[in-house]
């Protein structure tokens, strides 16, 4: 029993639900919406520090044990997950104050940013698949809200095939929780994980895993992207750059957690299928990436881009290829929203996304330009930022489980990528410079610290690896071996 | 515009209502040990609200029970937390339950249990969404 491990869940409800009471004070909203995420920071840290040294935290929600009541789990995987949850958050906290607007400030922007975070972390944290459901769900009604906040007319347009093709997706993921309750019996992760074993992993139970892995592929954009660039390019940058950063994190989240804790018995079926999925996302992201002349489109392709080469990371199956999947998701998590920060920012300046009407920003704005360099090269994986270790991991596990196709494709498409994103900047910041001061649309007071702060990030991920790599070896260590979970769960009750 | 004749509908309701109230009274406290509880209570109650909406028109009922009802689900959620929080500060794990005998002036030994107070969150909770969700359709400004 460890209670340090629901703050991350009870932190943001809290403190959303007290900003919804005191509705009119903005001031308190901000102060408020800070101060959690950085207590949910400083708890996390500490719950590293915890299962660092005594292994995977578990809660029993009330005494209940597991697998009868419902179990938080965390372990190394989701605790790093949701401490880089905290801190990009609170970057897109930092930029919303100076970039939101009143309007959707008096309208629960902060409280239903909270109760995103509180569904994020909850998905990462919860020992149960119907739980994760349930946080999908909390996630999911508070993504709804924030892709329509304001009501522009793109928002509302987007925003209804974005609830459609959700709540198809929730539905199925209900189905397949029923079919996997039917065969086993229960809905605990440890407890399913140990069923599935001795049942064995045969043509129904594939075909459930499949089921499963068609509904998170819709939430994490594998393959079944179509909805992502109109979604994610609608609302305003803060919260089109959490929506990058986190939402289809959770996506994969859940796939590297069913596909390694329950379902892992037939990787020649499953994860070969996850492969050529990363493989089609990749290259058609690409391609998006680099047919586009508009700034919101190319980066959502590339969003795209990044889902593919995570789970490409997985389908090999390696511990080579998931150090480098645990490695690219951190650094994924802080470069996406950087980009989309630093994108808006560039939008916000000049009125426009079209990158043929924007040349010659950096003569009015060197930092911005320099960072959104930076940022490029981590993003392509140019060492030694932040993305280079990851590619380095995951290529290294694709061409040890012989898939050579999957990891030719993905360095090609860091080409394209680099090429997509050079493509901005050479458009964006090079050239006459045809803008004056006095022209331009907004300013970058208070903009340019949170893109800073995820900056020295990229760069610290990049240069630091040597730091974080213990732990992420031991986030490997669980996600390759189940039984260590699945004895932190059940601990004496492994019989049942 | 002729006034509509709603004599019987307002004559029931003002019967009506407290009888649902009392029910959904008698529902939330029967749910500790019988079919019942915070949500199923919660929802009756709101029921009543919503006759009392439906037969004198909204203005009034507003003018009278002066509450925000978004507050209302916030309050609710934030007491059923607050009541896992404080199994935290007792040191045991989140949303833990005790309860115990007491004797009690009128009831006698009666059982109090803290499952109570987290099940007075869920009743305002669910009383809250609810109306917050019917005024916002019912509401055409």
């Amino acid at each position: 029993m460890n209670n340090l491990v629901i703050l991350p869940i009870i932190i943001p409800i809290i403190a959303g639900m007290i900003m919804v009471i005191f509705r009119k004070n903005i001031k308190l909203q901000r102060f408020f919406s800070v101060l959690s995420t950085i207590a949910i920071s400083i708890s996390t840290i500490l719950l590293i520090t915890q299962i660092h040294t005594n292994g995977i935290q578990t809660l029993h929600l009330g005494g209940w044990k597991a697998p009868f009541g419902v179990s938080m789990v965390a372990d190394m995987f989701s605790a790093l997950l949701i401490l880089v949850t905290s801190i990009v958050s609170l970057c897109c906290l930092l930029y919303a104050f100076h970039s939101i607007g009143k309007e959707r400030e008096a309208n629960y922007f902060y409280p239903l940013f909270l109760f995103l975070i509180t569904g994020v972390n909850g998905s990462f944290i919860t020992g149960d698949i119907f739980n994760l459901f349930v946080c999908f769900e909390v996630m999911l009604v508070s993504s709804y809200v924030l892709i329509s906040l304001g009501g522009t007319k793109i928002q509302l347009s987007e925003s209804i095939k974005y609830i459609l093709i959700n709540i198809i997706s929730s539905f199925l993921f209900l189905v397949a929780i029923a079919f996997l309750y039917a065969m086993t019996g229960t809905l605990n992760f440890a407890h399913l994980s140990i069923r599935v074993a001795e049942i064995g992993q045969e043509g129904l139970m594939t075909t459930v895993a499949i089921l499963f892995l068609i509904v998170f592929s819709l939430k994490a954009g594998l393959f079944l992207f179509f909805w992502l660039p109109g979604s994610y390019s609608a609302p305003p940058t803060a919260i089109s750059a959490i929506f990058a950063a986190l939402l289809t994190k959770v996506g994969i989240y859940a796939i590297i957690r069913v596909f390694t804790l329950v379902f892992y018995h037939e990787p020649e079926v499953t994860h070969l299928f996850i492969g050529i999925l990363a493989a089609a996302t990749m290259l058609l992201g690409a391609i998006g990436a680099v047919a586009f002349w508009d700034i919101k489109r190319i980066l959502t392709y590339n969003v795209v881009v990044g889902v593919g080469f995570i789970l490409a990371g997985v389908a090999s199956y390696t511990t080579e290829g998931m150090t480098g999947s645990l490695y690219y998701l951190i650094h994924d998590m802080v470069v996406k929203a950087l980009i989309f920060l630093l994108g808006g920012t560039i939008i916000h300046l000049t009125g426009t996304s079209k990158l043929k009407e924007i040349s010659g920003l950096i003569r009015l704005h060197p930092g911005l330009g320099w960072m959104f360099f930076i940022a490029a090269l981590s993003l392509s994986g140019i060492p030694p930022l932040s993305g280079f270790l990851g590619k380095i991991f995951i290529t290294e596990g694709t061409f040890e489980a012989g898939y050579l196709w999957l990891g030719g494709i993905g360095l090609f498409t860091s080409l394209m990528v680099l090429y997509s994103i050079m493509k901005i900047f050479m458009n964006v910041f090079w050239g006459y410079t045809d803008l004056t001061e006095e022209k331009e649309k907004g300013t970058t007071k208070g903009l340019m610290l949170p893109i800073g702060i995820l900056t020295i990030i990229t760069i610290a991920l990049g240069l630091g690896a040597q730091g974080i790599h213990e732990y992420v070896d031991m986030a490997v260590e669980g996600l390759m071996n189940p039984s260590i979970y699945i004895e932190a769960v059940l601990g004496g009750n492994l019989s049942q | 515009m002729k006034k509509p004749n709603d004599v019987i509908i307002r004559s029931v309701t003002k019967v009506a209502v407290v009888i649902i109230f009392t029910f959904a009274i008698n529902l939330f406290i029967s749910g500790h040990h019988f079919p019942g509880g915070g949500f199923i209570g919660g929802l009756v109650f709101a029921s009543g609200l919503i006759l009392m909406f439906l037969t004198f028109d909204m203005e009034t009922v507003r003018h009278n029970i002066p509450v925000d009802f978004k507050v209302v689900a916030a309050v609710g959620v934030l007491i059923a937390v607050l009541t896992g929080v404080g199994a935290m500060v007792l040191d045991a794990p989140f949303l833990s339950q005790s309860f115990g005998y007491f004797e009690l002036p009128i009831f006698g030994k009666t059982e109090l249990a803290t499952a109570v107070i987290f099940d007075v969150g869920v009743a305002l909770a669910v009383i809250g969404t609810s109306m917050t969700i019917i005024m916002s359709i019912g509401d055409d400004r």
